[in-house]
């Protein structure tokens, strides 16, 4: 086969496999019959009725609102712990061990202790939620970044008078950027489990509500819609944040593609 | 090292003798410190439940929710809760493994089948495996599949990707040179792909034993199936705190048990490989 043949056939399959399998997904929910496996034409004719746009004000938009503050709290709070902590041998020393426990904690274990802590099953104990466990993928990949400096571009920046700030804003940061992109990438799609977890768990708006009551009410095409939502809510804020670092990180990509030539 | 190296050529026995000493000083210091760090939190911890600053009903004492840890840990229900949790991960985990790990080699290895199945994957990978749990309840039910399913499906991508890359990662001379010497296909696999995608695959191990963890005790809290995090629900619905405090703590030492383990087994897939030794000199 010729070179572009080749990968013609590629992109031809990359278009396909996602179609048939879709084209399977219907055909096997029509012909099993199965109210709790509705078919994928009632799901996303659901999904037009419910998200586009008659309950969006009411249920997506608290849910993102909750995962933009707790995913935002979370990169601010991490970076400006992460870069004192990486540049710092001794806060490393005192502070690993809390690092270490927190990240290791399965989430949910926490859930009954926040509403009892926060009294609270508003937004305040839902973004706190968030915030919290978002935090330690940014903050352990800030301080590995900021680790992995060049310790000879901090030297030179010293020996030429750069003042402590100026090199934190001018080396560290950006030094660590790409490391810190990774640590949020991580901590981005935890905030959409935690929100729906928090939101399943206790609350009185949301996605994660809506999928707990129409499961309980045993409507299964607006369960399955809310399946779906969550699903495209996961990969497009993921795709957003790619592009956010692509923007942001192109100096660097630049870099590395000029060094590698 | 390099210090108790160089000390005996200028001083036979003091000056060894010192920094022998004084190595060991280096290499506790930091162990004591964060032993002082985490005393110091417990500490904190006593001090605000005790002062009232944050109520007692709301934040149970240190010392108490040890003591409940301690009188839990003498029950038969603590350690048969614990078992079920623990094994609702070990399945999932290792479904999630004898999956992932073959369907990612073959996914790393052919570039046809990769191109073919990045969009569902992409697509796939991001959905938060919790917005199943509905689904769950009305098919298999609160049952010990139900949290097998789940731990497996969340801890099948993170292994399902590393793999990938693994495999994507191993050195192409390698390959041409043992194809080349007339090496067959599933000897250069055994031989060359998967040793070097080990590092990979380790690291997307320590991932998933987390996920899987979290799964599984999600699947307990929400569904009622029996573990920790059942007991965790039936002592929040009865308002006993410490004892939801007291089950926190012990999912927090098993969670760390499981990343320290993983890890472990991280470094020493890692040791051979390139990176590490570069990172050493």
């Amino acid at each position: 086969m010729s070179k572009g043949a080749y990968r013609a056939t590629a992109i031809a399959a990359e278009v396909a496999v996602p179609v048939a399998i879709l084209l399977a997904w219907q055909a096997w929910t029509a012909q099993a019959n199965d109210p709790k496996f509705p078919r994928l034409s009632t799901i996303l004719v659901e999904f037009r009725e419910l998200w586009l746009f008659s309950q969006f004000e009411l249920h997506v938009v608290p849910s993102l609102t909750r995962i933009a503050l707790g995913f935002g709290i979370a990169v601010i709070v991490g970076v400006a712990i992460g870069i004192p902590l990486g540049l710092s041998r001794r806060g490393r020393i005192l502070a690993m061990p809390h690092i270490e426990w927190w990240r290791a904690m399965p989430p949910p274990a926490l859930l009954p202790i926040s509403i009892v802590l926060l009294h609270s099953i508003g937004d305040r104990q839902k973004v706190s939620f968030i915030a919290f466990f978002c935090l330690f993928p940014i903050l352990l990949n800030t301080i590995d970044g900021v680790r992995g400096i060049d310790p000879a571009l901090m030297e030179t920046a010293r020996s030429y008078g750069v003042g402590r700030f100026e090199r934190i804003g001018r080396i560290v940061f950006p030094a660590a950027l790409p490391q810190i992109f990774a640590g949020m990438r991580t901590s981005l799609s935890l905030a959409v489990i935690m929100m729906v977890l928090t939101e399943y768990f206790s609350s009185t708006s949301g996605v994660g509500y809506v999928l707990l009551i129409s499961k309980n009410t045993f409507q299964l095409a607006p369960m399955w819609a809310a399946i779906v939502l969550i699903g495209l809510l996961g990969y497009l804020l993921n795709l957003l944040l790619v592009l956010i670092e692509r923007r942001v990180l192109a100096w660097h990509r630049g870099w590395r593609a000029a060094a590698a030539q | 090292m390099s210090a108790s190296g160089v000390a005996p050529v200028r001083d036979a026995a003091s000056g060894e003798a010192r920094t022998r000493l004084a190595d060991v000083g280096a290499r506790l210091a930091p162990l004591l410190a964060g032993a002082l760090s985490i005393a110091a939190f417990l500490a904190l911890w006593q001090v605000v439940s005790k002062t009232g600053m944050i109520s007692e009903q709301d934040l149970p004492a240190m010392t108490t929710t040890f003591q409940e840890l301690w009188t839990m840990m003498h029950t038969r229900d603590f350690w048969a809760a614990f078992g079920q949790t623990v094994r609702g991960w070990a399945l999932g985990l290792s479904i999630a493994t004898v999956l992932a790990v073959p369907i990612g080699i073959f996914l790393g290895s052919s570039q046809f089948a990769g191109r073919a199945f990045r969009v569902p994957i992409e697509f796939l990978r991001p959905i938060p495996s919790a917005a199943l749990i509905p689904l769950l309840f009305l098919t298999l039910g609160t049952t010990l599949q139900s949290e097998v399913f789940l731990a497996a499906f969340g801890a099948f991508w993170p292994l399902l990707v590393q793999t990938i890359y693994g495999v994507r990662d191993v050195d192409p001379v390698a390959l041409d040179t043992a194809r080349s010497f007339g090496i067959g296909r599933f000897e250069r696999l055994y031989r060359i792909t998967l040793p070097s995608a080990i590092p990979y695959i380790a690291t997307g191990l320590r991932i998933s034993s987390a996920v899987a963890l979290i799964l599984a005790f999600t699947a307990e809290l929400f569904m009622g199936i029996p573990g920790l995090g059942q007991i965790m629900n039936v002592a929040e619905s009865f308002g006993l705190t410490t004892q939801v405090y007291a089950l926190a703590v012990a999912t927090g030492f098993l969670g760390l048990a499981i990343y320290m383990v993983f890890s472990a087994l991280e470094r020493r897939a890692l040791r051979w490989h390139p990176s590490q030794r570069v990172g050493a000199t």
